[in-house]
């Protein structure tokens, strides 16, 4: 008897993750890195591969860190985004290009407007282990002492950036002028 | 107006489904025939009001009525005529009308070729069929309302999403769906004969011809997504064990273990509860596969724009049916006892192996693609599950299935003579093992032990399934029976296997992929053909603007085609689309696609040497081609025998 209660009982099971599923984001992937200081890195300029950019740019103000490459539709589909982000919100954005090729990634700032204050040129992702890089886009929110604040995985949103960035961006610049 | 005409259509099909759901079963229940007479003609009526709405959707999309919200979110006033029709079933609103009227197609085609079945089950039947309509229509008509307005209207619309702008896409939902939809006529019947406590072989009978019609479907739809995903998405690749796609797999799978263990059914009377448990498992994957795709509960590259109250809503559903039926199953299968055994060595054995190997790779994959759901569930973390996993693991039943496969084909009922079998079998074996060995030497001069292994097993398929064919093709007048129209059918999509086995191996094994950064006049060198790219200019499309790739191919210098590659934006959505440029033949194909503009005129380029790929989609089409020779075989369109339809009846009617 109970081999035929077995397919009514796998199937229960089933729908009971089906059911908790429902209530997860699967996009959503925590950051080990949050509440604590941002990766060091030494990278060079995705601009001049004489200059070197390193994680000191970070932690002087809350500032953005945005992880895209040209191969990434989805960088693309924020691109725009970001630029206005750049243009009006006085926050600053750091890029680090991930696994990608310097012509192309000059050549598509070039078309497609350069929101960054500079970007790293992590050609080979070493530094991008580092920072526990799911897949691009990722943006990370880095507040005014250098820790990490919060962490966005799939393109940026004029609603994630209202509901996820503005309340902690205000909250780390407190009673100091904020962007 | 018009549009509010087509939701009122939906309705008025909401409540003939309503009846068909509930009157023809409680008549067959209490035995009452004026009631269980009123099956057929709800089945038509829902047929007609569907094919209302469905035409109204089409015609609002034809005639760019942009105060319908779903037309202005997946139309606009340039899309080229043929794709403002598959705009139809572009989104998730009007995809579930075409799971809805290919439904009432199934539907109606049960209901006019059940005749010959006896009155209470045919009426079960359909009255089952009614229970998913009623599902499906309310589920649309509830969370999903295609005819929705939107005002003010749009001026013009969002555009079609440039991927399904293709005219592979166009028929790839139709046919699948058809496939999908399909697996419900055998769970109807699987539900019907629970229903009525009674299975006996002429069930079996009745069931495989609509499994084997709905496995084509299933068969060809998967094929061409596979097509369209090679050529459109820009990397080469023709599968890529992500969600939905193997939400399409495994209801296949299910689909091949059915008609496998539906054999047994019919010929010898055993398996009985095992096949209709499959039967129920074959639609339950492929209701799974709506939900997963529609619930957001996976992440995927081809999910529909997601929901919660939808995924709530076709869990709901899924509990429903399938949970249902699963009740049922326990409470009823105890009857279903088999009438006989068999030895180790006969056809039985090997179907029963067939079976197990099929539902073990289907367990394999279905776990692959829940597994990141149940950790996160779970709490335990999240991770996301790849090809290199599937590769593996689906590997692992696939090579003895297929060698069995070899062996099963040849064995009789009952009991097999082995010694028998071994010489039959010796020669086919033989051939195998030199096509593996020297193919590769020979043709590619390099050879692993999984290309070896591949190309072996692809031969010793198609050698063993063809061995009879061909020897009574060559022996004319050998004594025996001929072969039946089944018999063709199965050894023509056994070939198919065979096939599709060798253009995965060679493929995999001998392709040749380069990424090169190319400026005008540079040449690549690849498997003996010289690639020049010749440089880029711009293309106005329709609706779209392309930079387009030129690129000639030679070889021994003498110039073999001109391939062109585009990049498109589409003017609407502004996204960039790879459009490859390929030069196929049945041997290989070369596959050239254009990347990034690099600056100072250079480009990067992918070319790709692809052998024996054509081999994966001729082999699925084979594989269609041999269903469709079995599902037209002789026995199932034969005037029915009338003692037998005489004795089901009344057993019906006892039981009942």
């Amino acid at each position: 008897m109970w081999r035929y209660l077995l397919p009514i009982a796998l199937f229960a099971i089933l729908a009971g993750f089906f059911a908790r599923g429902l209530n997860l984001n699967p996009g959503y992937v925590p950051s080990p890195l949050i509440g604590k200081p941002a990766p060091r890195f030494e990278l060079p300029a995705l601009k001049d591969p004489a200059e070197s950019i390193g994680s000191d740019v970070l932690g002087k103000e809350t500032a953005l860190f945005n992880v895209w490459a040209t191969w990434c539709v989805g960088c693309r589909q924020e691109h725009a985004f970001l630029n206005e982000i750049a243009k009006s919100s006085g926050v600053p954005i750091y890029g680090l290009n991930w696994k990608d090729n310097r012509a192309s990634a000059l050549s598509w700032l070039a078309t497609l407007g350069d929101p960054y204050v500079a970007s790293a040129f992590d050609e080979i992702g070493e530094v991008a282990i580092d920072w526990g890089v799911y897949g691009a886009p990722e943006t990370f929110l880095v507040g005014r002492n250098g820790t990490v604040l919060f962490k966005h995985i799939a393109p940026l949103t004029p609603e994630v950036w209202q509901r996820e960035f503005i309340p902690r961006i205000q909250a780390d610049c407190g009673a100091y002028p904020c962007p | 107006m018009i549009p509010e005409l087509g939701q009122f259509a939906l309705i008025l099909a909401l409540g003939l489904a309503l009846i068909q759901a509930s009157v023809p079963l409680i008549g067959a229940t209490i035995g009452r025939s004026d009631w269980t007479a009123f099956a057929r003609p709800m089945a038509a009526g829902q047929f007609v009001f569907v094919a209302a709405a469905f035409v109204i959707l089409a015609q609002s999309f034809l005639s760019d009525d942009f105060s319908v919200r779903y037309v202005a979110m997946h139309s606009n006033s340039a899309l080229p005529a043929a794709y403002k029709l598959a705009a139809v079933w572009g989104g998730h609103e009007g995809s579930l009308l075409l799971w809805l009227m290919i439904l009432a197609t199934w539907t109606l085609a049960v209901a006019f070729a059940s005749r010959s079945l006896p009155d209470l089950y045919a009426a079960r039947v359909i009255g089952v069929l009614g229970i998913v309509s009623v599902g499906m229509l309310s589920f649309t008509l509830l969370t999903s309302n295609p005819f929705d307005r939107l005002l003010p209207a749009a001026l013009d619309g969002n555009d079609l999403n440039p991927l399904l702008q293709d005219p592979g896409l166009v028929m790839h939902p139709p046919i699948l769906y058809s496939g999908y939809v399909g697996l419900a006529v055998p769970f109807a019947f699987a539900v019907a004969a629970l229903l009525s406590g009674s299975l006996d072989k002429n069930w079996a009978r009745w069931t495989r011809p609509w499994t084997i019609t709905a496995w084509m479907f299933l068969t060809v739809g998967i094929a061409l997504g596979s097509w369209w995903a090679y050529y459109e998405l820009g990397w080469g690749g023709w599968w890529f064990w992500d969600p939905v796609e193997n939400a399409s797999f495994m209801p296949w799978l299910a689909a091949t273990a059915l008609i496998h263990s539906l054999a047994v059914t019919e010929r010898r009377g055993i398996f009985k509860s095992w096949t209709v448990l499959l039967a129920i498992a074959a639609f339950s994957l492929s209701l799974l596969g709506t939900f997963l795709v529609r619930s957001g509960v996976l992440i995927s590259v081809h999910a529909f724009a997601s929901d919660p109250s939808r995924g709530i809503f076709i869990l709901l559903l899924l509990s429903v049916i399938s949970g249902g039926a699963l009740l049922l199953y326990a409470a009823r299968a105890r009857r279903m006892e088999s009438e006989g055994g068999f030895r180790l060595v006969s056809r039985e054995s090997f179907l029963l192996l067939n079976n197990i190997l099929l539902l073990v790779a289907t367990a394999a994959v279905l776990f692959g693609t829940l597994y990141p759901l149940f950790l996160d569930a779970l709490g335990l973390g999240k991770i996301s599950v790849g090809p290199p996993y599937f590769k593996t693991v689906f590997l692992i039943p696939m090579l003895p299935l297929l060698l069995l496969l070899g062996v099963g084909m040849h064995a009789t009922w009952l009991s097999t003579n082995s010694q028998r079998l071994a010489q039959k079998l010796s020669a086919a074996a033989v051939i195998a093992m030199l096509a593996g060995i020297l193919l590769p030497l020979i043709v590619y001069r390099s050879a692993s032990v999984m290309t070896i292994l591949g190309v072996a097993l692809g031969a010793w398929v198609i050698v063993s399934a063809l061995w009879d064919p061909v020897s009574r093709i060559v022996r004319r007048d050998a004594p025996g029976v001929p072969l039946t129209r089944a018999q063709w059918g199965m050894s023509t999509a056994h070939a198919g296997v065979g096939l599709f086995v060798l253009g995965v191996t060679v493929t995999s094994s001998f392709g040749i992929e380069s990424d090169q950064s190319m400026r005008e006049g540079d040449t690549l060198e690849m498997a003996g053909y010289e690639f020049q790219f010749r440089g880029t200019r711009n293309v106005d499309g329709v609706n779209y603007e392309a930079v387009e790739g030129e690129v000639e191919v030679r070889r021994d210098g003498r110039l073999l085609t001109i391939l062109s590659p585009q990049k498109r934006v589409y003017r609407v959505q502004r996204n960039p689309m790879t459009e490859a440029a390929i030069d196929p033949q049945l041997r290989r194909d070369l596959f050239v696609a254009l990347g990034e503009p690099l600056g100072a005129g250079a480009w990067s380029v992918r070319i790709q040497y692809k052998p024996f790929i054509r081999f994966i989609w001729l082999g699925a089409l084979v594989m269609a081609f041999g269903g469709i020779l079995a599902a037209t075989d002789r026995r199932y369109r034969a005037a029915k025998d009338v003692r037998t339809m005489a004795r089901t009846a009344r057993q019906a009617t006892e039981s009942a």
